[in-house]
């Protein structure tokens, strides 16, 4: 987060997630680590981290049932 | 109210990753990076957080990153570039969606990107909602002379040549409907400026092809589906040759960067003062008698 030509693999920054919100609702996010995860219970949607970066699109979230 | 939909999002997203992916000509983008390393110079105040919106390729961001003025960068784009690739992206995001919570961000610039957006307004209000009190957005995008001569080429071919004319050029937004939206966003001491800059090419073909190369051709939702014909083409770029070539015989090209700024309103900012809370008297300044409210300014009488 600091530098842009440095990108941490793996996790996604902590500082990074506490400050992301649904796009949608502008509501709050649960991370899942396992599922690598964002979850917004009011949406209803799942949006996807990959290679650690958050993925905040509706069109690429996953529809929670 | 839903905002009216002008751009094809999806494909403007699809330009923009085939242009980083050829490898895009960079050199308005970085004329915009170097105006915002001085500008944020000119700011006397440091930001702990700050977003790079979408601007393409990471001279916003290297600018960003090597500011004394910031500390924490994070950078979005519309799409996941692989890192093999150089991806500097911390977070995916829409730029007409944004993924920020309230008062989170102490800096939101952004280059080259907002242009495209279809409700400028919306992302205005949730740029501002998403900065702290006393956070700063500045952002630089195409404004409306942009492109006006290939607008006119093409309006005058396809009237000739097909007897109707179709959007092939985007509408850019207004410089004083800019400063407007600002306002109405909610953003005090909204200032915007034009940066105007003429490129020349060694002809009207030089310039479309530096146009797709940058993932910038026609992403209007309106745009005619069916296939430019060639003579349509040809027209339009005899006319383009015709109007807007200079003495040497290239062709001129307008880009105009409308610059924006404001802040998120605090109460360390100058405002205006309430009514009735004046010391002196503006006739005394004027030095001019003072006609009480409700009567009328007659000529005749002294």
């Amino acid at each position: 987060m600091t530098s842009p030509t440095t990108r941490a693999a793996g996790p996604v920054d902590p500082k990074l997630l506490e400050i992301l919100v649904c796009p949608l609702t502008k509501g709050p996010l649960e991370y899942d680590a396992e599922r690598q995860e964002l979850i917004s219970r009011g949406a209803k949607l799942a949006y996807p981290i990959r290679d650690g970066i958050p993925i905040m699109l509706v069109d690429e979230a996953r529809r929670l049932g | 109210m839903t905002a009216p939909y002008v751009f094809d999002r999806a494909t403007v997203t699809a330009r923009r990753k085939r242009a980083a992916a050829l490898g895009a000509p960079t050199f308005l983008i970085e004329r915009i990076a170097d105006d915002l390393a001085d500008r944020l110079q000119a700011v006397l105040r440091t930001f702990a957080r700050a977003v790079d919106l979408g601007s393409p390729g990471d001279a916003m961001a290297r600018v960003l990153a090597e500011s004394a003025r910031v500390a924490d960068v994070i950078t979005t784009a519309p799409w996941l570039e692989p890192r093999e690739n150089g991806g500097t992206v911390s977070v995916v995001a829409d730029e007409e969606m944004l993924p920020f919570a309230d008062g989170a961000l102490d800096l939101v610039v952004s280059g080259l990107s907002l242009q495209a957006v279809n409700d400028l307004p919306g992302t205005f209000a949730q740029v501002r909602r998403a900065l702290k009190p006393d956070g700063l957005f500045l952002a630089a995008l195409l404004g409306g002379a942009t492109l006006t001569e290939l607008r006119q080429s093409f309006a005058l071919a396809e009237e000739e040549c097909e007897g109707g004319v179709s959007p092939r050029v985007a509408p850019f937004a207004d410089v004083r409907d800019i400063g407007a939206l600002l306002q109405r966003a909610g953003f005090a001491l909204p200032v915007t400026d034009l940066d105007n800059v003429t490129v020349r090419y060694s002809s009207p073909i030089a310039l479309m092809q530096d146009l797709r190369a940058m993932g910038a051709t026609n992403p209007l939702a309106e745009r005619r589906r069916t296939p430019l014909k060639r003579a349509t083409l040809m027209r339009a770029l005899e006319i383009y040759a015709e109007k807007f070539s200079d003495a040497d015989g290239r062709v001129r090209a307008t880009v105009e960067i409308v610059w924006l700024s404001g802040w998120a309103p605090h109460e360390s900012q100058q405002k205006p003062l309430a009514p009735g809370s004046a010391t002196h008297r503006l006739a005394d300044a004027l030095g001019t008698k003072e006609i009480p409210l409700g009567e009328k300014a007659d000529p005749r009488r002294r």
